[in-house]
Formats: structure tokens, sequence, C-alpha cells
């Protein structure tokens, strides 16, 4: 077990939760959680400075410091390739030529779902410019092969809505994506408490990235610790390779001779 | 000198001599922090900042890293 690593872009990480940093109450808790977990590739999102405000508050990349963790940043609220591929060249230069991101291009604001058309147009730009991608995208087989073809490293179908703490709704298609896509697919979107991270994990997802979950729960640090906990649990019964479901048992687990009359 | 009108982060400012983005940067509290900055749709590199100057009708973005899924 120790060897099994999550390979992206030809880096390596042991654990294969990844979490975002936003809707917490503040730095601290941030921090508290991202330890929780054991996350070691974290999003971020880029947004202007405030005009005049508080110039002297911390900034997040204080408290996450680049040198220690793999920061992603990311494309939250863009609805147009072009303000995606924007956003992600502001933020190479703000992490000094940082290449890894996550790119997500959405549809509509109620559903948050992601618009495929533009985020297979942002890909090929970004992966153009030496990007390396990793996108956001429905969980349509099709499109996850497509954005594989165009280079992206790695696919991160939703699981149900942003934000929605839904669950797996359709793990059948999460399975024919990664039966098409030989790049890792993380489940981005959806993950509501742990037995669904753990439930991504034991349908042989590479990893699960969530935020919300964590960051609404009661008591986000006991749940970061919880997903760390499910998203383990959930990739050592892969790798065990579970038993067949059966209507009824022909095999009980006690001997059936010896017993008492 | 006519006056200097461009807008930054969605806001307009107005400048009534040329100032380059390191001053511009002083102005605002920026200098030195984490940030990012694009001109008119293009990436400035943190080197150049005290090579160009504001011109009248820049559009400028500075952004910074905040919490995100």
């Amino acid at each position: 077990m120790n060897q099994d690593n999550l390979l992206i872009a030809g880096k390596t990480y042991r654990s294969r939760l990844l979490i975002g940093t936003g809707k917490y109450r503040d730095f601290s808790e941030t921090r508290a959680a991202v330890e929780a977990s054991g996350a070691e590739i974290i999003t971020i999102a880029i947004r202007r400075s405030n005009i005049g405000q508080n110039p002297n508050e911390p900034n997040l990349l204080d408290i996450l410091p680049p040198s220690r963790y793999t920061l992603l940043p990311n494309t939250a609220g863009c609805y147009s390739a072009n303000d995606a591929v924007r956003t992600l060249r502001l933020a190479r230069e703000l992490l000094n030529g940082h290449s890894l991101v996550k790119l997500e291009v959405l549809g509509d604001p109620q559903s948050l779902y992601p618009n495929v058309v533009e985020t297979i147009a942002a890909a090929k730009i970004l992966v153009a410019e030496g990007f390396q991608v990793m996108v956001y995208t429905s969980d349509d087989p099709i499109v996850a092969k497509q954005l594989e073809d165009v280079g992206c490293v790695a696919i991160m179908p939703l699981a149900s809505l942003i934000g929605s703490g839904m669950g797996i709704l359709n793990p059948w298609n999460l399975q024919l994506i990664m039966e098409r896509v030989q790049v890792p697919v993380i489940v981005d979107a959806g993950v509501g408490t742990a037995s669904d991270a753990a439930i991504a994990m034991e349908l042989g997802c590479h990893g699960v990235l969530m935020n919300t979950a964590i960051a609404a729960a009661q008591q986000p640090v006991w749940m970061a610790s919880a997903m760390k906990a499910a998203v383990e649990a959930g990739r050592l019964a892969y790798l065990a390779g579970r038993m067949p479901k059966k209507l009824y048992s022909a095999s009980p687990s006690s001997p059936v001779s010896g017993l008492i009359s | 000198m006519s006056v200097i009108a461009v807008i930054i982060n969605g806001e307009l400012r107005q400048f009534d001599h040329p100032i380059t983005l390191v001053t511009l940067l002083e102005q605002m509290q920026l200098n030195g922090k984490r940030i990012a900055l694009e001109r008119n749709g293009e990436i400035v590199p943190r080197g150049q900042f005290d090579q160009q100057l504001l011109e009248n009708g820049d559009r400028l973005e500075i952004v910074v890293a905040v919490g995100g899924g």
C-alpha cells in the first residue's frame, strides 16, 4: 500500500483527497481542515484585489504556502472559455509559473453545471500554452474522452451538482468514463458525507475533490478527518476487491457440520 | 497635461500625471503583495511593473488568491 500513489502529470501524491478552501469561517479553520484532511492538492480561486480595503489582511498564500502544498488555481465563476483562460494566465503569474490548474467553465448560475463546449475550447488553448489541465466536467463519457484527447491530465466529473451534497448519483457513468480514459478520474463535486467519498473510491475513481462537504459540516475539521479515512478506506476496498453480491447466501460463514443435536 | 483615466478592477480611476505600475501599486498599498496584473488583456510580468506607464483608457485587472473549491 505504501506504493499506491496518485500520479498526475508525472508527479506523485500520497493523498487521493483533494480539497477546496472556500466557505470556511476564517483562515485558521481553513488551515486546520486542510491539515486534518491530509490533502496535498488544494484548490484556490483567483479574484480581484479589493481596492483600498485592508491591504494588510493576511493572504491565503501565507496560510497555505506553495512550498508545502500543490496549489490548484481554479476558474470557478467563469462562464466563457476566454474568461477561464485569462484567469489561469493570471494564476500562473501569481504562482510564479505554476502550470497545474483546475479548469471549470460553468453553464448557468443556478445549477453550476459545466458548459462542456466552452470547457473543451478553453482546454485546447490552455494545453497549447503549456498548462497541465485538470478539468471539471459533466459525467458524459464521450466528453470525458474528448477532454483527454485534447491533453487534459485529469478528468474530474461531477457526481452531483456543485455544493449539493447529493452524493454519487450516477455510478454507472463514472464507470463508463473510467473505462474510456487513461488519465486519473477524480470525482469533483457532489460529495456530501464520508460514505459518498468511500463509494467513489470503491468504484475505482483515482481521487475525490471536495469543498462544501467539509466546509459546510457542523464540525469541518472532524469532517476533514472523516473524509481522509473514507477515501483511504474506499481505495483499499477497491484494491482488495469486494465479494460478489448474492441475493441468497449458499455458504454460511460458520461450519455446517459439528452442530449439536 | 490631460487626465489619465483607467479602469482598475472595474472601477474608474483618474490620475493627473503619468505614473508607472509600481507607483500605482504603491498607492494601492499592493506593492510587494502576492498579486498578478493584467493590462488590456495581457499579463504584465512583475519585473516590468517599474517600466510600464499607465496610459489613458487602460483596463487593469489586479488579482489575488482567495479561498475556493
